[in-house]
């Protein structure tokens, strides 16, 4: 249960540089709160979840706004570019389709207006839309501190609802994101009971890459959401693939076996036992789309 | 039908405009100099004595200028508190809800406000709560209260024998021999339904603002659906005259039915009577979900005989509704106007209990308790059409009422619009051809509401300039007052921009009954239509001698007075208007009048509904919507359209995904991300189709009209989902889990 009271006091910061932010985080990262876009934060202020003392708006940091795209370094997002500036870039919906269908999905509008996609990793719900997708893509996030920058896989960031392996002095500074290989497709699907304003009650994110000539599978990434403390890849399901031509029996065997490796949870929103009845259904919705994307006749 | 000028015409609402720049003024908007904010301390447990209830702490907290508790409510010295409907319950002994309100504070600011609160000291006894209506149903389960014996609520009864109960309505109707119509049958079916808790989902949360001047009379600004009811209810809670209080009519941001509660406005004006000082108040959306009344969940257990050939012979239900942990807001009393009306069947039973659980009391929302009691009916309807093999409209339309038949409660029907209606359905489901593709279906039901009317007045000012002014006392939660401005335009011959409507406030306003039961339009046109015919009378008075005509021959159109025989002689509305005001004028052109026990015009709605399942899922796409509602006649079709695909988006909501999770009687989802109502994107666009059988009692043959659509949709998504599926839903909401589940069972059996 929610209470709303009204905000506490709390000092406002709004640095214009990265150096500024850092050494305002070294002081008093224990007691602050970064803001990006604030559509989590705010409603957990809001909420009395959290009564920061202090709250550092990052907008207005220049490395935190760069969005850029290159075939060597791949993606670059800025740790504050809105998510709909993000699903505006060219090179988002030309080579990172997956990302850019889960970050269409994030809230509304308004909220993809406003909300971040390094809002929406910190934050580490496990539902977190966009964390499947990044985990599929060997996403890694580059963290900032006074004392020099660090590069965290996106496998080793979420640790629990909420709680991400960034340190209280650092800062998230960029998203970046490998240049997807050649000859690969995937694709996000969640089930929500409101088509929108709704948060996942399960998803989904495959992503193949297969051999040319062979079409066997050479690469094989399946991460879940909203079904486990945080998004997490199924390793196990993944490497039933690796290696083989796809077939429908496969695919089941995937699908039930990432069912295994969940670990859901039952809450007002759903049981454990529907959550992985999900699992099961999205994992097989989205290999049999990718496997569609990449032209692959599935083995009947 | 004659012909009109302004009324029947598609007009956008006249209150648009200030809603939708944010200038119009709600509850929220009003401040005052001075003022202090008040705080609710509300109970952790769903039933709980209260030990001991120590404001000392509070009270002595800088800035805190009163703290009051169920000692300070003057209104609870001679009366139950159980007799004070609609209107807070301050726990006095015990706690009978979690989230009931134990303590308010005011202070100088909501911050101290807050802090106050929560130096409140109260020890609990928890007591066990009752949760379920069966359960609390039962003679051995001990009584809520230990003076409320059914149906006397807060006076025991004469009769000795009488024990407390948990029931506090209860209300039978029989008609005919049950037993001998159910022998006549060839088929019985009997099952029971469930529904949930249901929030109104209004957007704006509750809020008011009061102020106690010298001479002790209290003003008010809060949103409500009666500003006269509301008036009455808070001057017996300050044991106060009733003309001692005035409250200032604001916009209302969503209502239907929800705010006729008034869970702040007594507590604003006691702490402002304490303080001397204007006191506001206002609740977060968590408040709102915990403590604004929701409408009542249900069990209702039905049982149907029809013969081969699908002609009803008999019918039984006994319907529970849970009342939560206050009797005031009894549903049973609508059962019996509303049950089983739409359909001829001469042996009739039925039951009907309101029933006191350990949960937030109930209120009113869009035709009270019959979205619940035609979710039983309707599914159960498509049951026995399945099972005959009928299509379900025409074994509705060969059951149907029609004028001269009587009802269960032994009302003769008047003139209705049941057949044409379905007809008009059926008609339009023959043209858009039957339902193609997998894992589709489409249902059908058929919504009844008798519909209330209330007491009304009305002034009419005819204007130097030639403009009207119409002065009413009932808010406006619907868009009530643009079509009355299209009827005062429509009766003097002018355009709508120069009627012009004034809410009045209770010391300024004429008595209106509140804005419920469908009930505004259809009697408040009645005040105004004799208002304006009264002014008019007068224009006719003043016009005749000028005119050299009589004054029985003079008609209104165009601005002007004019005469029948010859449109060359007339004069304008403005010149009447001024000359009344001369040194020998007549004085003012002022018309009044009043109507009161207006017989209701019944009406139905039918809903027809495509769905496609997602058979792993369970997840439902409503695919299209349509429904044709007999309106009697449409003063303003575009208000109307809107009113159909409002009520029929809060079915689909309750229908799918809508509902209280409770735990241990503490409502667990406090948000609109968890309490889940359906955005744009879970409907589609839904058909209208306004068949006008007009009625012999309202004004041009208008009917109700607000409360009609709600009520077919849950059965018609039901329905349809069955048609799909092959799964019966019985239980709402029918969530994508609890189809899948049902799409399993299917599957083993
Ligand atoms: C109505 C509504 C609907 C929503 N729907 C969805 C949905 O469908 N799917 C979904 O996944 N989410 C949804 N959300 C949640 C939210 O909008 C997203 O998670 C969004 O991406 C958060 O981004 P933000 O910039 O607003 O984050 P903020 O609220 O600004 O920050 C979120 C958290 O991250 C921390 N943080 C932010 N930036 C940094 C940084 N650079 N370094 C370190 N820490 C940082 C903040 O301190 C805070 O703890 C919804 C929210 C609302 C209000």
């Amino acid at each position: 249960m929610t209470s709303t009271r009204s905000i506490g006091k709390f000092e406002y910061k709004k640095p214009g540089s990265l150096r500024t932010t850092l050494r305002i985080l070294s002081n008093k990262g224990a007691d602050a709160r970064i803001l990006a876009g604030g559509t989590d934060l705010i409603p957990q202020i809001k909420q009395g979840q959290i009564s920061p003392s202090l709250v550092l708006d990052v907008k207005n940091v220049p490395e935190l706004n760069r969005l850029d795209w290159n075939e060597d370094r791949g993606l670059r997002i800025g740790a504050a570019v809105p998510l709909s500036k993000l699903l505006t870039f060219v090179a988002i919906s030309e080579r990172y389709s997956i990302l850019a269908q889960a970050c269409s999905v994030i809230g509304s509008m308004q909220i993809r207006n406003r909300g971040t996609i390094g809002g929406n990793i910190c934050n580490a719900a496990p539902s977190a839309d966009s964390a499947p997708a990044l985990l599929c893509l060997g996403a890694r996030a580059i963290v900032a501190s006074k004392n020099g920058n660090r590069k965290i896989n996106l496998d080793d960031f979420f640790m629990a609802p909420g709680k991400t392996s960034i340190g209280a002095d650092e800062l998230l500074v960029e998203i970046e994101v490998p240049t997807p290989p050649a000859h690969s497709a995937g694709c996000y699907m969640r089930h929500t009971t409101r088509e929108e304003m709704d948060i996942a009650v399960a998803g989904v994110a495959s992503f193949l890459t297969i051999a040319p000539r062979s079409k066997k599978l050479k690469e094989v990434r399946i991460a879940l959401g909203a079904v486990a403390p945080t998004p997490l890849r199924v390793h196990g399901a993944e490497a039933l693939l690796i290696g083989k031509s796809v077939t429908e029996r496969i695919i089941e065997e995937v699908a039930e076996e990432a069912a295994e490796e969940a670990k859901p949870i039952s809450d007002i929103r759903a049981s454990a036992e529907y959550r992985r009845e999900l699992v099961k259904v999205l994992t097989r919705r989205t290999l049999w789309k990718s496997c569609e994307m990449l032209g692959i006749e599935i083995q009947r | 039908m004659a012909k009109y000028s302004v009324v029947g015409k598609r007009i956008p609402r006249i209150d648009a405009l200030s809603k939708v720049t944010g200038t119009a003024i709600y509850s929220g908007d009003v401040t005052l100099p001075d003022m202090l904010y008040g705080k609710v301390c509300r109970s952790p447990h769903a039933h709980a004595i209260i030990r001991r209830l120590d404001v000392t702490k509070a009270r002595s907290l800088e800035g805190v200028m009163a703290v009051i508790t169920a000692s300070d409510v003057p209104g609870y010295k001679n009366r139950s508190p159980l007799l004070l409907v609609e209107m807070p319950h301050l726990a006095q002994e015990k706690v009978v809800y979690a989230a009931q309100p134990v303590a308010v504070v005011a202070a100088t600011s909501i911050e101290i406000a807050e802090k106050a609160v929560g130096l409140i000291e109260v020890e609990y006894e928890e007591l066990p709560p009752v949760l379920d209506v069966l359960e609390s149903m039962k003679p051995e389960t001990p009584p809520i209260y230990p003076d409320l014996y059914t149906n006397f609520i807060a006076r025991p009864p004469t009769d000795k024998d009488s024990k407390p109960s948990n029931i506090a309505y209860h209300i039978s109707v029989n008609r005919g021999d049950l037993e001998a119509g159910f022998r006549e049958a060839d088929l019985i079916i009997e099952n029971t339904f469930r529904t949930q808790p249901i929030h109104h989902g209004y957007l704006e949360p509750f809020a008011a603002v009061a102020k106690a001047d010298v001479n002790g009379k209290v003003t008010i600004w809060t949103q409500t659906q009666g500003v006269f009811t509301a008036r009455q209810m808070i001057a017996e809670f300050l044991g106060l005259p009733p003309t001692q209080v005035k409250l200032v009519p604001v916009e209302i941001g969503g209502a239907f039915g929800g705010k006729s509660y008034l869970p702040l406005a007594p507590l604003c004006a006691l702490l402002a009577m304490k303080t001397g000082r204007p006191v506001r108040m206002e609740m977060s959306r968590d408040e709102v979900l915990r403590d604004g009344r929701p409408a009542p969940g249900s069990v209702t257990t039905i049982k149907i005989g029809v013969t081969k050939k699908g002609y009803i012979t008999a019918a039984s239900a006994t319907f529970i509704y849970d009342a939560g942990g206050f009797p005031e807001m009894s549903h049973t009393m609508f059962v019996r106007g509303n049950t089983f009306s739409q359909y001829k069947i001469p042996n009739i039973k039925i039951e009907a209990f309101d029933v006191l659980t350990n949960t937030v009391p109930v209120t009113y929302y869009r035709a009270p308790s019959t979205p619940q009691s035609h979710f039983a009916i309707e599914s159960q309807m498509d049951l026995i059409s399945r099972a005959l093999g009928m299509d379900p409209l025409q074994f509705r339309i060969q059951n149907s009422t029609a004028e001269g038949d009587t009802t269960p409660s032994g009302e003769i029907l008047p003139k209705v619009g049941f057949k044409e209606t379905l007809e008009r359905m059926a008609e339009y489901l023959r043209q858009k051809g039957s339902l193609q593709g997998e894992n589709r279906g489409r249902g059908v039901a058929c919504g009844f509401w008798h519909g209330a009317a209330g007491s009304f007045g009305a002034y009419v000012n005819v204007n130097i300039d030639g403009t009207v002014t119409l002065v009413i006392g009932v808010t406006d939660v619907s868009g009530s007052r643009t079509s009355i401005a299209q009827i005062v335009a429509e009766e003097f011959g002018i355009p709508m921009e120069a009627v012009s409507i004034v809410v009045g406030d209770t010391d300024t306003a004429p008595w209106s009954s509140p804005s419920v039961g469908s009930q505004t339009i259809y009697s408040l046109s009645h005040a105004v239509y004799r208002a304006c015919q009264d002014a008019k009378d007068q224009l006719r008075r003043l016009a005749s001698p000028r005119l050299g005509v009589p004054a029985s021959e003079i008609e209104f159109a165009n601005g002007q007075a004019i005469f029948k025989g010859d449109t060359q002689k007339s004069i304008p509305l403005a010149a009447l208007g001024r000359s009344s005001l001369g040194f020998r004028g007549e004085g003012p052109i002022v018309g009044r009048g009043s109507i009161a026990g207006l017989p209701p015009a019944p009406s139905v709605a039918v809903h027809a509904v495509d769905v496609e399942v997602d058979k792993e899922t369970g997840k439902v796409k409503v695919l299209s919507y349509a429904v044709a509602q007999d309106v009697g006649l449409a003063i303003n079709p575009m208000s109307i359209e809107g009113q159909i695909q409002g009520a029929v988006t809060q079915g689909i909501g309750w229908a799918l995904m809508e509902g209280y999770v409770f735990d241990r009687g503490k409502v667990q989802n406090t948000t609109f991300l968890d309490y889940r109502m359906p955005t744009a994107t879970d409907v589609p666009m839904i058909d209208t189709m306004l068949v006008e059988v007009g009625s012999t009692t309202g004004i041009y043959g208008l009917r109700h009209v607000g409360e009609p659509p709600m009520v077919g949709t849950l059965a018609a998504v039901a329905n349809a989902i069955h048609s799909a599926t092959g799964v019966r839903l019985k239980t709402l909401p029918m969530t994508p889990e609890a189809i899948l589940k049902g799409i399993k069972k299917q599957g083993k059996s």
